[in-house]
């Protein structure tokens, strides 16, 4: 039993895992509840094409001597914006928008750094992640952030279920409808430069998306489906860093891949949309055929 | 009612131009609709009822002309206005219920970061009475038939509390028992003195059921009662075509 315990316990005896483990905690807890609002408003490509966009403002940031987080967070913000300005104006659909935003900054991103001499380990880390090196000063802007966007979420959470699922009715209610998508844009963007550092570039969509869209199989409401999402992000997060402990593999892969496995659980077992269910569904209910 | 009630029109729309990007949509529209009756918007695809119904409702600025809603301007965001929308423009396997989505006709008047109280939850529960369906209001909206749906749609217009209700389409792709039923709970929403304005590619029933219609082509081609709108001379003229109007009993049936 004391050798069950002190397995449980290892990991968590050295400071830079405890970090680790605040650090992916929130990151799981923040993406589950903007990740829902961004599902279901089927912007997931959002969620993959900030990160690559802020590449560029890393690498200018890099280049100019600036903090990198920071130079993240301008860029994502202001593509962010930029895809809200470029699909609202009804021209071009959102996904070609988003295509040619997020492509141009991870290019400007790789054009920078290919004028650098020799290898950037520390432009590397963002397009990687890695989890295991997070300061205490990371542990505390992650911190502030994360509370910020889900204060944000909570105040106004009327307002962006009610834009988010009808967005005409919303505006002759009176809501304020292009503040609340700008602000979703916002938050998502917030949300991305939280998960950077730590996830990488490539594996932030992840955990925007698979603790989100797990609760979606299993859950009737929003509020539900954010709660539970949390839940699996964080379950994720603890299970990943343990897997990442014991067999020596990146944490933040195996955090996603504990993600991902939960959502391929879900979708196989969901009492309500499963497939096993469903397929189970059609055995028991023969089709009738008329005799000829 | 006194007289003076009377005289104010629900809707008062005169000489109203509207489109996009400089194709009119819209062409000088003038028209009114009484109060506390169920009036309907005919017209063939394209002849700009969902403009027209924007325009009424402050989502679109006109580009001239004048529209007054119990004889006050429109200003969006007021919230004087039901509304309930095509049913192909609603998510309906967004994850909220019939409770949610009912109480949803309440956030226009509770104002920015406030929660619905109590009143709230119980105008929109007494809604969905109204409509039927408070024994559903736990479910998710997208486990409701067809029909039920529209009705949730109405039920958000009433929890606006609003005297005049637009519908856009709300009989389209139900099937018969389903438009009877919502057709009785129209004419009976008419009765408690709302005036419900419906957008609608079903004729036959504007011409035997309602108390009012408005032909649409750009232009109005006619407004009135409808035995004065469908007519064979009238109908072609919105339609480009030739339609049947074909008077029986308390029915009349329009057709190609």
């Amino acid at each position: 039993m004391t050798e069950i315990i002190d397995t449980l316990r290892e990991p968590w005896t050295f400071e830079f895992m405890q970090r680790a483990l605040i650090v992916a905690v929130i990151i799981g807890v923040v993406s589950a509840v903007v990740g829902s609002f961004m599902i279901l408003k089927g912007m997931a490509f959002i969620g993959d094409a900030l990160p690559h966009a802020s590449f560029g403002g890393v690498a200018v940031a890099f280049v100019i001597g600036a903090n990198l987080q920071l130079g993240a967070a301008v860029a994502a913000i202001l593509v962010a914006f930029a895809i809200g300005f470029i699909g609202k104006r009804g021209v071009v659909r959102y996904d070609t928008a988003i295509g040619i935003m997020f492509i141009a900054g991870f290019a400007l991103g790789i054009l920078i750094i290919s004028r650098e001499e020799g290898y950037v380990v520390d432009l590397f880390s963002f397009v990687f992640g890695n989890v295991l090196s997070v300061s205490w000063t990371d542990v505390w802007i992650t911190a502030g952030l994360g509370a910020f966007v889900l204060t944000i979420v909570a105040l106004f959470y009327k307002e962006l279920l009610f834009t988010a699922y009808d967005p005409s009715m919303a505006a002759a209610s009176g809501i304020p409808v292009n503040a609340a998508q700008y602000g979703l844009l916002f938050l998502i963007a917030i949300t991305v430069v939280i998960a950077l550092q730590v996830m990488g570039i490539v594996l932030v969509l992840a955990m925007l998306v698979a603790p989100a869209a797990t609760a979606q199989l299993l859950t009737r409401r929003l509020p539900a489906m954010m709660g539970l999402g949390a839940v699996f992000g964080i379950a994720s997060a603890v299970i990943g860093l343990y897997a990442a402990w014991y067999a020596d593999v990146s944490a933040s892969a195996s955090i996603v891949l504990t993600a991902t496995a939960m959502f391929v659980l879900a979708f196989l077992f969901s009492p309500s949309t499963g497939l096993l269910r469903q397929t189970q569904w059609a055995q028991e209910t023969p089709v009738e055929v008329p005799d000829s | 009612m006194s007289s003076e009630a009377t005289q104010v029109p629900a809707v008062d729309v005169s000489h109203l131009s509207a489109g996009y990007n400089g194709q009119a949509a819209l062409d000088d529209v003038t028209f009114t609709v009484e109060k506390g009756c169920l009036a309907g918007l005919v017209g063939p695809n394209g002849s700009g009822k969902s403009t027209l119904i924007k325009v009424i409702m402050g989502l679109m600025k006109p580009w001239s002309g004048a529209v007054k809603v119990s004889g006050a301007s429109v200003k969006a965001g007021a919230a004087s206005i039901g509304y309930a929308p095509q049913s192909e423009l609603v998510d309906w396997s967004f994850p909220v219920t019939v409770e949610d989505v009912v109480l949803m006709g309440r956030y226009g008047k509770i104002g920015l970061v406030r929660r619905p109280g109590r009143e709230d939850r119980d105008i929109a529960l007494r809604s969905l009475e109204r409509v039927n369906l408070a024994q559903f209001r736990r479910r998710r909206v997208g486990e409701l038939s067809g029909g039920q749906q529209r009705r949730v749609l109405i039920a958000r217009a009433l929890a606006q509390e609003a005297d005049l209700i637009l519908l856009d389409e709300p009989l389209a792709g139900l099937d018969a028992a389903a438009q009877h039923d919502l057709l009785r709970l129209l004419e009976d929403l008419r009765k408690e003195d709302r005036t419900l304005f419906v957008a609608t590619h079903d004729l036959s029933c504007v011409a035997s059921d309602f108390d009012h219609a408005v032909l649409l082509n750009k232009r109005v081609v006619a407004f009135g009662r409808p035995k004065d709108v469908f007519t064979a001379d009238l109908l072609a003229e919105a339609f480009q075509r030739h339609l049947l109007v074909l008077p029986g009993g308390d029915r009349t049936l329009v057709g190609p």
